[in-house]
């Protein structure tokens, strides 16, 4: 039997094609045009060398701060996604009534359309009329009652926070078919050796863990850097540009015609995430050797 | 032995005041949503959990109506099921190929649609390559730049569903004189059905939800899917939360009923990579 006659080299193209078109090229010419003044206002492009890479990078235009914020992000929610969700997957794998009610009630949200969950909460984190404040009224925590979305200082906070609600429960369900997938001989061994339940966590359910946590942040880690529809919804960059992530950056800077510096900012995504991605396919392709 | 028992008693309490904790707090912005979505125009200047004085159902209506909904249903629906079936398609005959070839030639281009899942789109010169191609403002523009973004997830997820499907299968069916296409169709495809199911519903949720792609490249309104159909009804009504919250209801109806209906293969395939079997 011949490989190459019975699986054709035709079946791939279709998906091949369509990937490469519409997201690589994109991304390759991208990098190009990082060193062009293409703008919306002249129609002729020259090449100007590092000059838009410069400009990001000396922090004339507040580019180095949607850098900044981006990571940011990515690394608050991260954090608090997987701690929390490890916190969930733990209480929720095993021995507890209603289980399945809770986790889908904590997964639910990461299946809705993320601009529609911001705008919900743009109209809960009111400062005024919203539900959040009006219940810390009603319970006489006045002095918690913020600007969620409006003082410049809180604002950042309230997104992630807000992000962290939406996504902690696909870390925790990932994390609970992870948990389930140790076999109980290994826990009832420890238990039997004298393990308390922090011990059974620490020295058997996080090492046993170790390949979905690893897969968990690397999902995360992309989603944070990617992040738009959620800011666009709740802030849109504001107040001041204190909330501005890199895709809101962008699409600010198309509008306004400035084509070469966003093809910039989002080439230095790109350059990043391509190494992000050498590592997250070899993660993610590793155990189909072992197979 | 006391003492552990005792201990045993408190991790249980906590655990459920947590999980009570944490659900309750998934469970009353959606409570609110349900129920402001009924009041009248006045009732909903502050939100709350108050039942509405009178349960006005003609909110919907006037959403429907007013916000074009039905023509962005519609949209919702071509987008989304159109890049649906054509990212699964094709998406599982070139895993199916990746798999069972594994020359070093196709692993390379395996990783190269797999790196998909990472990479970001750079819109800017995206809108170019969409002009160029003709396909800004147009259904199919939408419908391939979804196929671009899902495909990489896709194959991988039913690359894994593949290779446990016995290569015996293949052997035989070639003997008995099947070509190709006949193997794929008529052996392995029957077999792939739950991978392409899960694949399927997961492709379609992330299709519907999707909002950067028509916010760059669909112009006009006609054209606009539920979600950026919402996004401007917001924009117009911005003090109506009655009316917004019947539309976040209609928006989110059709996502959690595929939910309900099909938990099992969305964890299923969202877990299927994630966690070593």
């Amino acid at each position: 039997m011949k490989k190459e006659k019975v699986y054709p080299w035709y079946f791939v193209i279709g998906s091949v094609l369509i990937y490469t078109i519409l997201s690589l090229v994109p991304g390759i010419m991208g990098i190009g045009y990082s060193f062009t003044d293409w703008s919306a206002y002249s129609k002729e492009i020259h090449f100007i060398g590092f000059d838009n890479f410069v400009t990001v990078f000396s922090g004339k235009k507040d580019y180095l701060r949607y850098i900044s914020n981006t990571i940011t992000f990515t690394f608050v929610t991260v954090i608090f996604k997987t701690g929390l969700g490890l916190l969930f997957a733990v209480a929720l794998s095993r021995n507890i009534k209603m289980k399945n009610f809770h986790r889908g009630i904590l997964y639910l949200p990461s299946v809705l359309p993320i601009l529609v969950t911001g705008l919900v909460f743009t109209s809960i984190l009111n400062p005024k009329t919203g539900f959040l404040n009006n219940f810390l009224r009603t319970i006489g925590l006045d002095f918690l009652a913020k600007k969620w979305l409006v003082d410049p200082k809180i604002a950042f906070g309230s997104v992630m926070a807000v992000d962290i609600w939406r996504g902690v429960g696909y870390i925790m369900t990932l994390l609970i078919a992870g948990i389930l997938a140790i076999p109980d001989t290994y826990f009832e061994a420890a238990a039997i050796d004298g393990a308390n339940a922090w011990q059974r966590f620490r020295f058997v359910t996080i090492p046993m863990l170790r390949q979905t946590l690893a897969v968990t942040i690397v999902l995360n880690v992309i989603y944070g850097l990617k992040v738009f529809d959620m800011v666009y919804a709740l802030t849109n960059g504001g107040p001041g540009h204190r909330t501005e992530v890199l895709y809101t950056a962008v699409y600010k800077m198309m509008s306004k015609g400035l084509y070469a510096e966003g093809t910039t900012i989002s080439s230095i995504l790109f350059i990043f995430m391509v190494i992000i991605g050498y590592f997250m396919v070899k993660i993610l392709t590793k155990d189909e050797v072992v197979e | 032995m006391e003492r552990s028992a005792g201990s045993k008693t408190v991790q249980v309490i906590l655990k459920n005041i947590l999980a009570w904790f944490a659900s309750l707090l998934v469970i009353v912005p959606m409570l609110l949503v349900l129920l402001n979505a009924f009041k009248a125009d006045g009732e909903t200047i502050n939100m709350n959990l108050q039942l509405p004085k009178q349960w006005i159902f003609s909110n919907f209506a006037t959403v429907i109506e007013k916000g074009k909904l039905i023509r962005s249903f519609l949209n919702s629906l071509l987008y989304a099921g159109a890049g649906t079936i054509i990212t699964v398609m094709f998406g599982a005959m070139a895993a199916y190929v990746f798999s069972r070839r594994r020359s070093k030639g196709m692993n390379v281009v395996y990783m190269y649609v797999v790196l998909g899942m990472v990479i970001p789109i750079n819109y800017v010169t995206l809108t170019k390559t969409m002009l160029t191609l003709h396909l800004t403002n147009t259904a199919l523009g939408i419908i391939l730049l979804y196929m671009a973004l899902q495909t990489p997830f896709t194959v991988f997820l039913i690359y894994g569903f593949v290779s446990k499907i016995p290569v015996e299968l293949d052997e035989a069916a070639i003997l008995d004189g099947c070509s190709p296409m006949q193997l794929y169709w008529k052996v392995v495809f029957p077999m792939l059905k739950s991978a392409i199911v899960t694949a399927g519903v997961l492709c379609f949720l992330n299709c519907w939800n999707e909002f950067m792609m028509p916010l760059y490249f669909l112009h006009s309104s006609e054209k606009w899917p539920m979600t950026l159909a919402i996004y401007n009804f917001f924009g117009q009504y911005e003090m109506k939360w009655n009316l917004i919250c019947a539309d976040v209801l209609l928006t989110c109806a059709p996502v959690i009923i595929i939910y309900l209906a099909c938990q099992k293969y969305i964890v299923g395939g969202q877990t299927a990579g994630a966690v070593k079997g």
